[in-house]
């Protein structure tokens, strides 16, 4: 290992102790008065909790240990991701959960919509009504409406004023945060590729665990600086090139990027919420209200939720040719209705391009993984590995 | 050149062992531990066929249990590729492979020579694979071997539950209504067929059909997946063994 690999190394490491800084610091903060909203999707308008001088956190749904207590209340064939959601809440296992003042939940999907009733026994939960066209004024005035009601709801709960220049201020931070993550993702553009898949879902997915935007946008740079310098082994170059796409991965649900990683080929990019799903949605900054402009920013996530969704498919389609992938691995978790069935497009429009194309259902157990490692080694050995 | 294919599956374990234009097989039980039975095929192997290890150029194991056999000069190729190797070999011509094992069904399409061009495998469910029949043939008290002889497909009766564990409790409500054995035998076979025939549609269907594994000894199975896909379905005779002979000729290559 040369001593630069050996220093981005240490930088993906730094990444992963982002949650341990973070609770330190929103623990000592807390006894000033700290305010912090508790988000579990990228559909929240996370400037707007900039705004209000308070800390938006991502909270713990990517584990697999408290389903169990999950499932005491809720459906077993429910979706992981909701279960471990609400079995951390449940539990008391999510520290970001136990500091959180108020938890913001959207309505993605009927079993998120209705887990977030059931939690409001535990925490204030704020649910936003998420429309789910894109492209109607119907759906976009019920959105900016949505968000102004977060605007009272935040400034009621921690009695605030939330300006429109905070907000604007918010606005270019975070705008700033996505467009160093989508320069670090596309190093990945290259081959051989930059980072690993582990690498890349741990910057991308950790990055969402700081108590200051500020020190992650540094970080960010930091990291993107070391990663253009990085020299990687040549062989590495030879790796079959895969793209992952579907519902959310984190860190405890990594086991399908792990998989690809130890059968000898390369995640180079995933199209997924924590990844590049929203990093090229940028704010725009020209307009008059800000929150007009959120709107605007976040009704084009390309969430399986939207119907129709054709920006996913126009996303994907142009990330298989820029990260020159040799094939697509859709990763869905069980009960995820919107994103299982989604897959039948994404089937089409990989086929489609002649690349190979995998749908796995999986769930965040272990059970499964021999069983997924057989389709992932039978797909690369499809492909001439 | 010497070459030996095993495939240890979740049920049964089988080994090929190709010396020239001769070809030597067997089949045993996996049981408890995948690795033992490795050693014990290849033992046999050698001993049937009068071939020393050192002789041996080249090994090759697949299936579930490939991983525990633990030999340095050992490859391991998943079942996929073996099966549609073997089945190249064995039936030229094949367009769609059917293979249902002992704990998954899976479905491949080939070209001519034996490259996988696509494939789909049954979820995490033990339905339409041999663990199922093998619960039902248990409840209805008789082998799993014995099913096809006794189906009776002009009485069947539709059994409504692809879960096993469902499927189980069905079947002895059934009996205990008076349906007759042969005709639930029957309708276990068609919901096998009907399971594994929605998997190859998805995949898309290309002649010719070839269909293996250690169910496809059953022909009430076999009749079941022609009347749910409408197309002729050729049964090898070493149905059973396309995953350890693929497995003996990618040795090889």
């Amino acid at each position: 290992m040369t001593a630069n690999t050996a220093n981005t190394s240490d930088n993906v490491e730094k990444f992963m102790d982002i949650r341990s800084v973070a609770l330190a610091k929103i623990l000592d903060e807390k006894g000033q008065g700290l305010k912090v909203v508790g988000i579990y999707c990228t559909f929240c308008p996370q400037e707007l909790v900039l705004a209000a001088g308070a800390v938006p956190v991502g909270l713990c749904g990517t584990r697999e240990d408290p389903i169990p207590a999950a499932e005491e209340v809720l459906p077993r064939n429910l979706c992981p991701l909701i279960k471990s959601s609400y079995g951390f809440a449940l539990t008391d296992t999510c520290p970001f959960f136990a500091f959180s003042d108020l938890i913001v939940g959207e309505t993605t999907c009927d079993g998120k919509k209705k887990m977030f009733e059931i939690m409001q026994d535990i925490k204030p939960v704020h649910v936003m009504q998420l429309p789910h066209q894109h492209k109607s004024p119907h759906s976009f005035a019920l959105w900016v409406e949505e968000i102004r009601r977060l605007r009272s709801r935040m400034e009621e709960e921690f009695n605030v004023e939330i300006k429109d220049e905070d907000i604007w201020k918010a606005i270019d931070l975070v705008n700033r945060e996505k467009k160093l993550l989508k320069d670090i993702c596309d190093l990945n553009r290259l081959s051989p590729p930059r980072m690993s898949g582990m690498e890349l879902l741990t910057v991308t997915w950790s990055s969402g665990f700081s108590h200051d935007k500020e020190v992650v946008v540094e970080m960010l740079e930091e990291f993107k600086d070391k990663l253009e310098s990085r020299e990687i082994e040549p062989d590495a170059a030879h790796k079959p090139r895969i793209l992952l796409t579907g519902c959310p991965v984190g860190l405890g649900s990594e086991k399908v990027v792990r998989l690809v990683d130890e059968l000898g080929a390369a995640v180079v990019a995933m199209e997924n919420c924590s990844g590049y799903k929203t990093l090229e949605l940028l704010t725009d900054k020209n307009g008059n209200d800000p929150v007009v402009a959120l709107a605007h920013k976040y009704l084009n996530i390309p969430c399986s939720c939207m119907s129709p969704n054709p920006y996913r498919m126009e996303l994907l389609d142009r990330m298989i040719d820029d990260f020159n992938a040799a094939a697509v691995i859709d990763l869905t978790w069980q009960a995820c209705h919107t994103y299982n069935i989604e897959s039948h497009e994404v089937k089409k429009l990989v086929k489609g391009k002649g690349l190979p194309f995998l749908h796995l259902e999986s769930d965040y157990s272990s059970s499964d993984e021999e069983s997924l490692k057989v389709r992932i080694e039978a797909m690369l050995e499809m492909m001439g590995k | 050149m010497i070459t030996v294919g095993m495939d240890i599956g979740s049920v049964a374990s089988k080994g090929v062992l190709l010396s020239g234009d001769k070809k030597f097989s067997l089949v045993l039980p996996t049981g408890w531990s995948p690795r033992d039975v490795g050693e014990q095929i290849l033992a046999n192997l050698l001993a049937e066929s009068r071939v020393e290890l050192e002789e041996v150029d080249s090994i090759l194991v697949t299936g579930y249990g490939r991983v525990s056999f633990d030999r340095a000069a050992a490859r391991t190729v998943t079942e996929i590729s073996c099966h549609a190797r073997g089945v190249a070999a064995l039936c030229p011509e094949t367009g769609t492979i059917i293979d249902i094992g002992g704990q998954d069904s899976k479905v491949i399409s080939i070209n001519g020579n034996g490259k996988v061009l696509d494939f789909a495998m049954n979820d995490k469910c033990a339905a339409g694979t041999g663990r199922f029949l093998q619960v039902m043939a248990n409840t209805l008290g008789m082998d799993v071997g014995e099913l096809a002889a006794f189906e009776d497909p002009s009485a069947m009766v539709k059994i409504n539950s692809m879960c096993t564990v469902f499927a189980e409790s069905e079947i002895i409500g059934l009996l205990a209504r008076g349906s007759s054995k042969g005709g639930i035998i029957a309708g276990l076979h068609q919901s096998v067929g009907k399971r594994v025939a929605a998997m190859t549609r998805r995949l898309g269907v290309k002649e010719k059909i070839v269909f293996t594994g250690g169910v496809a000894q059953n022909a009430g199975v076999c009749r079941a997946l022609e009347e749910e896909l409408k197309h002729r379905i050729v049964v090898p005779e070493e149905c059973q063994f396309t995953g350890a002979l693929g497995a003996a000729l990618l040795a090889a290559g």
